[in-house]
């Protein structure tokens, strides 16, 4: 067994893409994300990478869409209004299906906001966030070790399917500070490299590019990326159930919420109440799958986010509107505790229960 | 017969698509001699800007990356620090390079970034149907200032060679045009240059070169470059505007 340290969620992300065999790194520094381009500005060339510090997001994206576009192993890392700018680049590499994993510390917004946790870029997460109809395959840890060990699979991730990898964490998980051990990285399988840009050497030049001025031809590239992201909904959906074989009411929560929905599961079991958490991994593709053995079986389900209701919306497609979904929210930077969640699913599910 | 002149092994054989006239044909030829003389072809990844020049990855046979408007430099520089062996280029209108990319050109040259970058200055938005552009003359007049550039609205044209010029990475910068067969040996050499910059990892290199575009100026393709020689070449500055004792001594 390899040794816990304790580390910092940013400084984590940092050195599993290390780890990973990432190999340049383009960023510009923003709280709550910046230990993540100091940790590697540090430590990547000690590792035979590059660390380059953009002159503005736009710059940092742009460059690693021109190094994806090698075969090179490339993440960029910022927070909210940073991952925002980077949104055009994004749509791009989505186009020209590059393999770049970025990681979002989501702080508060909209505007410059703060820098405590939101969970307010969920929309602009899974449903694209730049212009075109193209998704990124989220990913969204919620402690030390799934921060090391999703960043070392978001690279395999992203080459396997040759599409962006955006990890989602928020202002608390990039700040706190979790044992976690530092695992050599799994041995990554081989991936297609026929179409990486290395100079025509002994072969027919190759283009990397996303525009299609014929209709026919743009329909044909749609369609092609269509298949792809069903394949991805398919194969990649992925959540944790907690206490939810048996539950009347399910908790719904990613990332920092569902570390505090889980207390409120075991303090509800406590006191009679049947509750079960199921947390997303996966924010896209959404992980539909989870609700289908509970959607006729349970009684109702809250979800608890940073934001004033965007998963909500997947969570009731999901749950096909057969029972009532609730939201439960702190917004600005705030966190829920245990007993204010508590007590609203109590409030909410089981009115008469105060007074037994 | 002996053969005195054919078609650079740069090129695919793709027919150039642009309007008669028009001397981005002419440009992308001299690079591809350049590239096929200093046989850099195999090593060389282009990168395409969007507008007319946005076309170029069809008319080479090297590698091409075409990304978004205004960001082939920082496109290109991602490639370049992930291949430093290999040879990058960009090719930017001046809308893109100039305008909505002004950023990422102040910042690579900044850097010294080891990438040559070629930049086509027709004084407007060609593709578009001949808008402003930030290279657009005093008076000048285009779709989107129907009564000539009036310098209280508008402010006043970029010429960007200078301001590169100025910046320590930036180690060779020439402004150069087509409009006449000296000045075509002239571009081809000051492209060259440009690449062997590159070659030699001595920083950033830039070439700009005055184009006409006589579908959007309303002008016959020799109108076109008289109007380039009265009212473009007084106004920028023309020439070697930088180039360092390393790069005299290439």
């Amino acid at each position: 067994m390899v040794k816990k340290v304790l580390m910092k969620g940013n400084e984590i992300i940092a050195q599993a893409a290390i780890e990973a065999g990432c190999k340049l790194f383009f960023g510009y520094p923003i709280t709550p994300s910046t230990e993540i381009i100091e940790y590697l500005a540090k430590h990547l060339p000690k590792a035979g990478g590059t660390v380059l510090q953009a002159e503005d997001e736009i710059g940092a994206i742009s460059m690693c869409y021109g190094a994806a576009a090698t075969g090179a192993r490339v993440m960029t890392a910022s927070s909210s209004p940073g991952i925002s700018l980077k949104q055009e680049g994004l749509s791009y590499c989505a186009a020209a299906e590059l393999p770049v994993v970025v990681v979002n510390v989501n702080r508060t917004g909209p505007g410059l906001g703060g820098l405590g946790p939101m969970q307010s870029d969920y929309f602009q997460s899974t449903k694209g966030g730049g212009h075109g109809d193209y998704r990124l395959l989220v990913l969204a840890p919620s402690k030390a070790q799934e921060l090391y060990d999703l960043t070392m699979e978001a690279f395999d991730l992203a080459d396997k399917y040759r599409n962006p990898v955006l990890l989602l964490t928020d202002g608390f998980l990039g700040q706190m500070m979790e044992p976690v051990e530092l695992k050599p990285k799994p041995a990554s399988p081989e991936f297609d490299r026929s179409w990486i840009v290395n100079g025509a050497k002994g072969r027919k030049k190759r283009i990397i590019a996303s525009y299609a001025l014929s209709n026919e031809v743009g329909e044909a590239i749609n369609l092609h990326w269509e298949a792809k992201y069903k394949e991805l909904k398919e194969k990649e959906q992925r959540w944790e159930e907690f206490y939810a074989g048996d539950a009347d009411y399910l908790i719904v929560s990613y990332g920092t919420t569902a570390r505090i929905a889980k207390s409120v599961v075991l303090n509800a079991r406590r006191k009679g109440i049947k509750l079960g958490l199921i947390r997303p991994i996966t924010l896209w593709p959404f992980p539909e799958k989870a609700f289908l053995p509970y959607k006729e079986k349970i009684k109702g389900a809250v979800t608890v986010e940073l934001n004033t209701g965007q998963m909500i919306e997947d969570v009731k497609l999901a749950l096909e509107c057969k029972v009532p979904v609730h939201l439960y929210r702190r917004l600005g930077g705030m966190l829920p505790t245990e007993d204010e969640i508590l007590a609203f699913v109590e409030k909410t599910f089981c009115p008469g229960l105060e007074e037994v | 017969m002996e053969k005195v002149f054919g078609r650079s092994k740069g090129l695919s054989g793709t027919p150039f698509s642009f309007c008669p006239g028009c001397t981005h044909g002419i440009i992308m030829r001299l690079i591809a001699e350049v590239l096929e003389e200093l046989d850099i072809i195999e090593e060389t990844i282009g990168v395409s800007p969007v507008g007319c020049s946005g076309f170029c990855q069809d008319f080479f046979t090297c590698d091409f990356v075409s990304g978004a408007h205004g960001r082939a430099q920082a496109i290109g520089n991602g490639i370049k620090r992930a291949l430093p062996d290999k040879i990058v280029f960009t090719y930017q209108g001046d809308g893109d390079i100039a305008g909505i990319g002004t950023q990422h050109a102040i910042h690579t040259a900044a850097r010294g970034e080891k990438i040559t970058s070629i930049m086509v200055n027709n004084a407007l938005y060609g593709m578009t149907g001949g808008q402003m552009a930030p290279t657009t003359l005093k008076g000048m007049k285009t779709t989107t200032t129907p009564y000539g550039r009036e310098v209280e609205v508008y402010g006043y044209p970029i010429d960007l060679p200078k301001i590169i010029a100025a910046l320590d990475g930036a180690v060779y910068v020439a402004s150069v045009s087509v409009d006449t067969p000296k000045n075509v040996l002239q571009t081809k050499k000051a492209i060259k240059k440009a690449f062997r910059v590159q070659q030699a990892g001595l920083g950033f290199a830039l070439v700009s070169v005055l184009s006409t575009c006589p579908t959007n100026w309303g002008l016959s393709p020799q109108e076109s470059l008289k109007w380039l020689r009265e009212n473009m070449m007084p106004f920028y500055a023309m020439g070697e505007l930088k180039a360092t004792e390393e790069v005299k001594n290439l």
